[in-house]
């Protein structure tokens, strides 16, 4: 996009010597690292959910596997976008069931039981960043629960609000800025015709 | 000089970026002492208007003292005046800028192709507002190229502060046409979705035009109490039903004014399933705006009553029930505002004390602080209703 921007913007306009500091904080930045993950990820299980369950040892449940990818690529567009805090809390309920399906994968009569412990230790690692990102950006947006101050006089008109009322009121109306076909003096003229014209 | 810096979706940074010079005979440079920020610029922060590119300069509220004029300005400025600049960047010349419509001027836009293919026609330049409107840097800067400044420009007084005459650069003029194309009557009840900035100006505008009862919606305390300061009833859409509360407060008739000052990115909440509905298609680049507040407006409004939209829209908007209109005889008047067509006659109600528009400002920082002030702005938090920069303060 910068390149492009390179070859679009007109000559003579403003171009950026030195950077400063970006309105992404770092939850916004960590958030947008994850929303990609969830996109990588969730497109290598609904692409190869075969190669999970290998793995994992827990063939025969593909199917499982593509409706986790479906789920991981949701919950990374919305991490991606301005709904991020939603996104990642998202994030956190997902690793929640990854984390009980994983649980239940290591059981003595799984041979791959031990890929299944990395998995489990690998997503409750990455359970706990979700977590405090979710955590952060939730600290980040919220407001306080009362308004900090008081706008009560914040009226905007130095004669007072009752003297201005209706002030602009005589003001000519332009004639492409008249809304209403019926303007108030033809009202009383119209809704006479209207008695006397033909009912519907 | 420094300016604030588009560089992504919620991405602004103050860079140190190249001054613009004189590029042609009717351009001026503006030395700016006070600019703002607008709502309109948070759908440019979201990224949900197409044709923002990493590198634009932001910003469309802004007003300073030139510095430097081209030789085609022909006396109508010189070094020195103090100004505002309307964000609408218009020649005066062409058809439609000599019937007053500014905004949709047939010369300014410099990417007339591309805004033909997304619009079908193409509109008027607008400062920092997308290649689509021409891709002209923005006011956010220490420094301002006007293009078509002979036109382009509001002269103020000295007088006068610089937080009463900013605002006629965009929102003042924007809240009035909303409430002007109303065509308001004394027995009129107004209702005005949306206490922000431009919110707080179509109330004050509708009282002044005279309107019966002025109507305003919102969710935030801070917001609905600054539009009850302005004369308004308010009905608070997060715990009350705006359908009922408009009814009652208009014997079951509905409003016969409605106006749009959310536009695009209405609140998403789980009361309103379509604003969800509206969320995630928006999201999934199915849809590019969330019209919630026009359904609203269309299912309540009085038939035979007028829709007037100041919010900004992007594209396309999903089950808009057009058909509700159609058999309600509804009026819609919408449009960027034709700023300079409205302005001499609010500089004298600002000098004639009629109103003074600096009630809306909650926040005055540096321009360095601006990328913070956005977040600040964006999560309404600390009581944002308006934020104002200065630069080189």
């Amino acid at each position: 996009m910068t390149l492009l921007a390179k070859y679009a913007r007109h000559p003579g306009d403003p171009q950026i010597l030195s950077r400063g500091p970006s309105s992404l904080g770092v939850w916004d930045r960590l958030a947008r690292g994850l929303g990609y993950f969830s996109l990588a990820l969730g497109a290598a299980e609904l692409l190869a959910p075969r190669r999970f369950t290998r793995a994992l040892g827990l063939t025969g449940f593909e199917p499982m596997i593509r409706a986790y990818g479906v789920r991981e690529i949701g919950t990374g567009l919305i991490t991606l976008s301005t709904e991020k805090t939603t996104g990642i809390w998202g994030r956190v309920l997902g690793d929640a069931l990854d984390m009980a399906t994983l649980a239940a994968a290591v059981h003595p009569q799984n041979r791959r039981r031990g890929n299944a412990k990395i998995a489990l230790a690998a997503v409750i690692g990455v359970a706990a960043l979700d977590a405090l990102v979710a955590a952060g950006l939730t600290a980040n947006h919220r407001r306080p629960m009362k308004p900090p101050r008081s706008y009560r006089d914040r009226s905007g008109y130095p004669r007072g609000l009752s003297a201005s009322r209706g002030v602009a009121r005589s003001r000519a109306i332009a004639p492409d800025m008249r809304a209403n076909p019926l303007a108030p003096d033809q009202r009383s003229a119209a809704s006479t015709s209207a008695v006397a014209g033909p009912r519907l | 000089m420094k300016a604030l810096v588009w560089h992504g979706k919620e991405d602004i940074r103050c860079d140190r970026v190249s001054d613009p010079g004189i590029e042609h005979p009717r351009d001026a440079i503006i030395k700016v002492t006070s600019c703002a920020i607008c709502g309109s610029d948070l759908h440019l922060f979201h990224n949900l208007v197409p044709g923002m590119l990493p590198g634009d300069v932001m910003g469309h509220e802004t007003m300073g003292e030139v510095v430097e004029v081209g030789s085609g300005v022909n006396g109508k400025l010189k070094r020195g005046d103090r100004v505002v600049i309307p964000f609408t960047i218009f020649c005066g010349d062409c058809d439609q800028c000599r019937r007053g419509n500014y905004s949709v001027c047939e010369t300014t836009n410099r990417n007339k192709d591309l805004a033909a293919k997304m619009f079908g026609r193409p509109t008027a330049g607008l400062f920092g507002y997308t290649h689509l409107t021409g891709g002209y840097p923005g006011g956010q800067a220490e420094y301002l190229r006007v293009p078509f400044a002979d036109t382009t420009h509001i002269k103020v007084p000295d007088h006068l502060p610089d937080e009463e005459l900013l605002f006629l650069s965009d929102i003042l003029p924007t809240g009035w046409q909303a409430a002007v194309q109303c065509d308001i009557q004394p027995d009129d009840t107004v209702a005005i979705w949306g206490c922000g900035p431009v919110g707080q100006m179509a109330i004050r505008s509708a009282i002044l035009l005279g309107a019966r009862q002025v109507i305003a919606i919102d969710r935030l305390p801070e917001r609905l109490e600054m539009a009850e300061a302005g004369g308004a009833i308010t009905i608070d859409f997060s715990t009350e039903s705006v359908i009922e509360r408009l009814d009652d407060l208009t014997d079951g008739k509905g409003p016969e004014k409605c106006i749009d000052c959310i536009g695009m990115e209405s609140h998403v909440s789980l009361s309103q399933p379509d604003t969800i509905y509206d969320r995630a298609k928006q999201m999934f680049m199915l849809e590019s705006d969330r019209p919630h507040v026009l359904r609203e407006m269309i299912y309540v409004c009085r038939p035979a009553g007028v829709i007037s939209i100041a919010g900004v829209y992007a594209g396309l908007s999903d089950k808009v029930p057009i058909g509700l209109a159609m058999n309600k005889g509804l009026t819609f008047r919408m449009g960027q505002t034709h700023v300079n067509r409205w302005t001499d006659d609010l500089l004298k109600r600002i000098a004639d004390r009629e109103i003074d528009p600096s009630f809306v400002i909650t926040h005055t920082v540096d321009l360095e602080d601006g990328p913070e002030m956005y977040n600040v702005f964006r999560n309404k938090q600390d009581g944002c209703v308006k934020v104002v920069l200065k630069p080189g303060a």
